[in-house]
C-alpha cells in the first residue's frame, strides 16, 4: 500500500490508495476526456477522501493520529455516558459496551465491544461514522482514536496511559477474535421429503405468548429480558 | 324500510349527519357476524338507499395523491416501544393479515432503521463508485435515471424477523412476530451494469455498500453477488422510493438479509478483503451454543407464515373459511407450501396464486371447513431448492436459543372454540 502524501495534505484527509489504483487513476485521467463519459464523471480525490473514511482490520483507511484512553474519558463521559453509562454499562436499552467476558456460552449472553466484537477497527469505523447517535462525523479523528480506546480500556483491553497511533491502534487483538466462522454451513436443517398424514409430531402446547402479557396493546408493558 | 327518495333528498343535511349513526351500526352488525342480524324485512344495506346512492362524492381535484379508504385506517405499521431504545434505531411491523396478493404497499412496508430516516434533496444527492475499479466515478440521480435499468419484485426480510421467538411464543401477533418482511417491484441499474461501467479490477473480491443517513450504514457484499441481481433502485412499485425505504437511491440484495440493502445509497468502494463492520460482526452474526458465531449468513431461508386466520384476524363460529398465507425463500423459487390444522399431524398442499417468482413472496390459500372446538394451524414452505422449512426444535437442535437472526421455523397459531387465535408453542 503506498500513499499520496500529497493528496493527503491537499484534502487535509487521510486517502487510502494503493499502487494500482493510483496508476488507474494516472491512467484514466490521461484518457481522460470526461465529456466522453456518457454517465457520470471521474471523481476528484478530495471527493473520495470526504466519503472514503471506511476501515478494516488489516489497518487499511485509519488516519494518522494518536490518543491514550485517559484522553477519552472527559470525552466520553460528556458525549457517550448519557446512553451507555459512565462505565459502559449501558443505560435503558442502549448498548452495553463492557464487560459480558465468558458469557457467550450462558443462557443469556452479554454480547459487549469487550466480549463478542472481533476487530478495534470495527471500534473506531463505528464511532467515527455514527457515534455520538444523532451527532454523527463531529469528532477529530485524534477523538474517535481517544473514544475507541477508552472503549477498549473500560474492558481491559488496553492501559489508560497507553499511547496509540494507526499504526499500533491496528494491532490491537480483541478478545474474541476466534469467536466467528464462515462460510455459511447452511442448510442445518433436514431436507428428507416431509410426512403428510399420521406424522408422529409433538402436538403438546407448550408455550402461548398470550400468558407472557408483553405484546403491545394488550395490558402489559413487559421486556423480553 | 327504504325511505321516500324525495323526502330524504329534502333531508340533506339530516341525512349527512345521519351517516355517523349508519356507520356505527354496521360496524356492529359485522362483528356480531351478519347472519344473525338480519331483519324480517331484509338487509339494511341493501333496502336502505345511502348517502352514497344518493349525494355526490368527492371531485377529482380533492386529493393530489389519494389515501386508503378511512375504513382501513387500523391498517397500519406498527412498532414494540420496548424492543430498542429509541424509535430512530428501531423497527415496525408491516401488517401482513390485511394484505392481498404479494406485493406489500409503500405506505405499509415494514421500516428499519438506524439512524432514522434520512431526508435528501435528490439534487444533493451523488452515488460514488471507487476503490478497485479503471475509472473512480461520480453520479447524479439523473445520469442514474439515465442509465438502463429493470424491474423485478423481490421480497425484503430483516434478519431479525420471528427473532423474538426462539425460546417460545413471545408476541401474540401476526404482525410482531412476521411483519418485517414486506415485498415490493423495484426499478433500478443492475449493480453489475455500474461496476462494468466501472470497470472491475482484477482481485477486487468484495464490496462495500455505505448509505448516506446518520447511521452512516455499511455492509460488505461478496462480488459474486454484487455481479448476479443486486439493483440500484430508485423506485418502488412504480413510484419514487419512499423515504423510510431509502429515497432516492438504494441497493436491493435480493433474497440476502434485509440489513445488505443499503438505504440512501450513496458509495460503493470496491476491495479484496471483507470490511468487518459494525452491522457484520457485532450485530447480524449467529451466535451459537458453543459460544462462537456464524458470520456472513446472508441468505433468508425458506418461510411461511398463515395471515389468516391469525391472532389480530380471529374467526367467528364453525364455518367455511380460507386459511391464506405468505412464503418466500432467497433461494429462488416457492415449490410448495402444505397446511396442517392439526398441529403438524396431517397436511394438504394450498394452492399457491400465480406468478411464483423467484426471491419473491408467494401467496397460499386453502379452504378450511372449520367444524369449532381447537384447531392447531400451520404451514410449511418448501423451495425449489428442496429445502424444507424447518421447525424450531430442528433449528434449536443446531443453532440454540441465541442466534437471535434467520429463525424460519413454522409457526403455530392455535384456534380455540370462541375463535380467538393464539401465538403457541407446541412441544
Amino acid at each position: 500500500m503506498s500513499v499520496s502524501a500529497e493528496a493527503r495534505a491537499r484534502a487535509g484527509a487521510y486517502l487510502t490508495l494503493t499502487a494500482s489504483t493510483v496508476l488507474g487513476l494516472l491512467a484514466t485521467t490521461a484518457l481522460a476526456d470526461e465529456a466522453s463519459l456518457p454517465y457520470g464523471r471521474l471523481a476528484v480525490p478530495e471527493e473520495i477522501a470526504a466519503w472514503n473514511t471506511d476501515v478494516r482490520p488489516d489497518g487499511q483507511g485509519l488516519p494518522p493520529g494518536s490518543a491514550s484512553a485517559a484522553d477519552g474519558e472527559d470525552l466520553f463521559m460528556e458525549r457517550c455516558s448519557t446512553c451507555h453509562g459512565e462505565f459502559g454499562e449501558g443505560v435503558d436499552r442502549w448498548p452495553v459496551l463492557m464487560g459480558g467476558f465468558d458469557t457467550l456460552t450462558d443462557d443469556r449472553p452479554e454480547k459487549t465491544v469487550g466480549s463478542y466484537w472481533p476487530y478495534a477497527s470495527t471500534v473506531w469505523d463505528y464511532i467515527h461514522r455514527a457515534m455520538p447517535f444523532g451527532e454523527a462525523q463531529s469528532l477529530s479523528n485524534d477523538e474517535v482514536y481517544a473514544a475507541a480506546l477508552y472503549v477498549l480500556y473500560l474492558n481491559d483491553i488496553v492501559e489508560l496511559d497507553a499511547v496509540y497511533d494507526q499504526d499500533s491502534f491496528a494491532a490491537i487483538e480483541m478478545p474474541n477474535k476466534d469467536g466467528f466462522f464462515m462460510p455459511d454451513p447452511r442448510p442445518d436443517t433436514p431436507m428428507d421429503e416431509p410426512c403428510m398424514s399420521d406424522c408422529k409430531v409433538p402436538t403438546e402446547i407448550v408455550g402461548k405468548a398470550r400468558i407472557l402479557d408483553v405484546t403491545p396493546d394488550q395490558e402489559g408493558e413487559g421486556s423480553l429480558d | 324500510m327504504a325511505g321516500d327518495p324525495k323526502s330524504d333528498a329534502a333531508l340533506g343535511r339530516r341525512g349527512f349527519l345521519k351517516s355517523a349513526g349508519i356507520m356505527a351500526g354496521t360496524a356492529a352488525a359485522s362483528a356480531a357476524g351478519a347472519r344473525s342480524t338480519l331483519a324480517a324485512d331484509g338487509d339494511a344495506a341493501i333496502t336502505e338507499l345511502k348517502d352514497w346512492n344518493q349525494y355526490l362524492g368527492f371531485g377529482v381535484d380533492a386529493q393530489g395523491y389519494g389515501v386508503p379508504s378511512s375504513f382501513e385506517e387500523d391498517t397500519i405499521r406498527r412498532w414494540v416501544p420496548w424492543l430498542t431504545a429509541s424509535p430512530e434505531s428501531s423497527v415496525n411491523f408491516s401488517p401482513l393479515y390485511d394484505l392481498s396478493g404479494f406485493v406489500t404497499p409503500n405506505g405499509l412496508h415494514f421500516e428499519r432503521h438506524h439512524g432514522g430516516v434520512a431526508e435528501i434533496d435528490p439534487a444533493e444527492h451523488r452515488l460514488m463508485i471507487h476503490g478497485m475499479v479503471d475509472k473512480e466515478l461520480v453520479f447524479t440521480m439523473d445520469d442514474i435515471r439515465r442509465m438502463p435499468s429493470e424491474s423485478h419484485f423481490y421480497f425484503t426480510e430483516c434478519a431479525a424477523n420471528s427473532g423474538m421467538e426462539w425460546r417460545g411464543a413471545q408476541l401474540n401477533s401476526c404482525q410482531f412476530t412476521y411483519g418485517m418482511v414486506s415485498t415490493a417491484q423495484w426499478t433500478g441499474v443492475p449493480l453489475k451494469w455500474l461496476l462494468e461501467y466501472a470497470g472491475i479490477r482484477d482481485g477486487a473480491k468484495w464490496i462495500l455498500a455505505e448509505g448516506a443517513d446518520a447511521a452512516g450504514m455499511t455492509r460488505t457484499i461478496p462480488i459474486e453477488k454484487a455481479r448476479d441481481d443486486v439493483l440500484v433502485a430508485f423506485a418502488q412499485n412504480g413510484e419514487a422510493i419512499r423515504p423510510e425505504q431509502g429515497y432516492p437511491l438504494r441497493l436491493v440484495v435480493p433474497g440476502f438479509e434485509g440489513n445488505m440493502s443499503i438505504k440512501w445509497l450513496r458509495r460503493i468502494e470496491l476491495g479484496d478483503a471483507p470490511w468487518m463492520t459494525r452491522e457484520e460482526t457485532s450485530k447480524y452474526t449467529d451466535l451459537l451454543e458453543d459460544g462462537r458465531a456464524r458470520m456472513f449468513t446472508w441468505v433468508q431461508e425458506a418461510k411461511s407464515v398463515i395471515t389468516t386466520p391469525c391472532p389480530e384476524r380471529p374467526v367467528n363460529g364453525p364455518g367455511m373459511y380460507k386459511i391464506q398465507g405468505l412464503a418466500w425463500t432467497g433461494h429462488g423459487r416457492i415449490e410448495r407450501v402444505d397446511v396442517s390444522t392439526d398441529g403438524g399431524r396431517n397436511w394438504q398442499t394450498a394452492r399457491l396464486h400465480e406468478p411464483v417468482l423467484p426471491k419473491c413472496m408467494t401467496r397460499f390459500e386453502i379452504p378450511w371447513d372449520h367444524r369449532g372446538g381447537d384447531a392447531l394451524l400451520v404451514s410449511r414452505a418448501m423451495d425449489e431448492t428442496g429445502y424444507v422449512q424447518p421447525t424450531m426444535a430442528e433449528l434449536q437442535s443446531v443453532r440454540g436459543v441465541n442466534s437471535i437472526y434467520h429463525n424460519n421455523a413454522m409457526q403455530t397459531w392455535l384456534v380455540n372454540p370462541s375463535g380467538e387465535v393464539e401465538n403457541v408453542r407446541l412441544g
